[in-house]
């Protein structure tokens, strides 16, 4: 036996997550078309079953655009094959997950340079002229 | 305590970004169950706040709840909040022995009178005050003297907050709960054997963030990660109602995962996160790994009848009673729900 997965245990799927979840973001693509309005639905706070994420992921899909954010451990930033849909998970330096939403808005907010940044970002570019 | 770094300048100086500030709020919402709509708020509460000095103290217990928070070697992001506050006295990790370390909770106490946090593991003996001694120090004479001056305490794990296993049949030290013997202080019980380190972390966070702790349940536990019980967020709940259930370890039913009541799963009758928040980097809990829950997090819970025993055979009486148990876990569980969306709105307001 070299690993769990030899295991002869098949554990009868449950995914009864999967449809509700799709259903809310059917609504917010409504929200966000009508009112230009971003939902964030937080799937930390759902019981998944094993395996009942990896379909929901599939199931969204990847679209075309992707990033990695590398900020006190990385974090993916997925557009999945519905645009204004993003998957979005966050890990921390041990490459655990420690936070796991769908956003559904034009641009996630994380992705943008953020001011505070831009300030300290100017100050050290300035710092190459002294 | 004026004088000490805020939360922001501290992660300003290990060169945290502002993304990875914002990725460390957005998980402190989803930790303590608000909504993304107050990662902003948390935001700036959070940079603002100042280091909160906790004092934690260890009685009877077997150090499971320090290694539950601990167990991590590198910087997590839930970690975060733990260099955010100032750990002046903790007997498992403080590097000060003998008098320096009794002279380090003192200097702790007097310095941020009225203003710290008392972390306790572990139960109190009252049968005789040698049974548990650090420095020589009863452990109620120890708890007494530093929640005089606390803000409010923190009862870590089932021990601290029910009495636990030393406070079991027949309780040889005469254990008993911290709530048993502050009763002029804000007491906030995260049980658990362990409890899960996210609502360790997250407790602190609210009263980093909000300078307040959160709403609780009727033994004091945090609703948001108590509100619920393991059966209403189970993900085998589906087989129950079905009525498929394991009745051995190695049945055709445990194989396919079917519900564990019949193996003696505490889930209708406990409440905690783990079906949830789960455990070991989120891999999965105790019944998603095949074993029913025992219930740990519930006041006496090595009392309550034998782990592999049904509800429906233990201390709770009849089938006919167990069903109602169950029924009004839903109910509660509903109503768990209902409170989480007005706290949820609550906050949102507020913002």
């Amino acid at each position: 036996m070299t690993s769990i997965d030899n295991i002869g245990v098949q554990v009868q799927a449950v995914h009864g997550n999967v449809r509700p979840i799709l259903n809310e973001v059917l609504h917010a693509l409504d929200k966000l078309i009508d009112n230009n309005e971003t939902t964030i639905i937080d799937l930390a706070g759902l019981p998944f079953g094993p395996g009942e994420l990896d379909v929901l992921e599939e199931t969204l899909g990847k679209g075309e655009l992707s990033a990695q954010l590398d900020a006190l451990g990385s974090s993916r930033i997925q557009e999945t094959t519905y645009p204004g849909v993003w998957w979005i998970e966050h890990r921390n330096a041990h490459d655990e997950v420690v936070g796991r939403y769908l956003e559904i808005t034009r641009i996630p907010e994380i992705l943008s340079s953020q001011d505070a940044d831009i300030c300290a970002g100017r100050v050290s570019l300035g710092e190459q002229f002294e | 305590m004026k004088n000490k770094p805020t939360v922001g300048e501290i992660l300003q100086a290990k060169g945290v970004s502002r993304r990875g500030f914002l990725k460390y709020c957005a998980t402190t919402a989803s930790l303590l169950a608000l909504p993304p709509a107050m990662i902003p708020r948390i935001a700036k509460a959070i940079e603002s706040a100042r280091r909160p000095s906790v004092i934690w103290l260890s009685f009877q217990e077997c150090t499971g709840c320090t290694e539950s928070l601990t167990r991590s070697a590198a910087p997590t992001v839930e970690g975060l909040i733990f260099d955010a506050i100032s750990l002046d006295y903790h007997h498992t990790l403080q590097a000060a022995s003998g008098d320096q370390a009794e002279a380090a909770r003192h200097a702790a106490m007097e310095e941020n009178e009225g203003g710290y946090l008392v972390l306790v593991d572990g139960s109190i003996p009252m049968g005789n005050p040698g049974f548990s001694t650090i420095a020589g120090i009863s452990n109620y004479d120890m708890l007494m003297e530093t929640v005089a001056g606390a803000a409010a305490v923190v009862s870590i794990g089932t021990c601290a907050a029910f009495g636990g296993i030393p406070g079991a049949n027949p309780n040889p030290t005469g254990a008993v709960s911290v709530g048993d013997l502050v009763k002029d202080k804000p007491i906030i019980n995260v049980p658990g054997c362990p409890p899960i380190p996210m609502v360790m972390t997250a407790v602190l966070t609210q009263f980093l963030t909000f300078g307040q702790l959160p709403e609780v349940d009727k033994y004091g536990r945090p609703l948001a990660f108590f509100g619920q019980t393991i059966h209403d967020r189970c993900y085998r709940r589906p087989f129950y109602e079905q009525g498929k259930f394991a009745n051995t370890f190695d049945d055709e039913g445990a194989k396919a995962g079917w519900c564990l009541y019949k193996l003696g799963c505490k889930g209708p009758t406990t409440y905690n996160a783990c079906a949830t928040v789960k455990w070991n980097q989120g891999t999965s809990f105790p019944i998603e790994s095949g074993h029913p829950c025992l219930g740990c997090s519930e006041p006496d819970f090595w009392d309550k009848g034998g782990f592999y025993e049904p509800l429906s055979t233990g201390n709770f009486g009849s089938g006919a009673k167990v069903a109602g148990a169950a029924a009004a876990g839903v109910a509660l569980g509903a109503v768990a729900a209902v409170a989480g969306r007005r706290r949820q709105a609550k906050y949102t307001k507020e913002a």
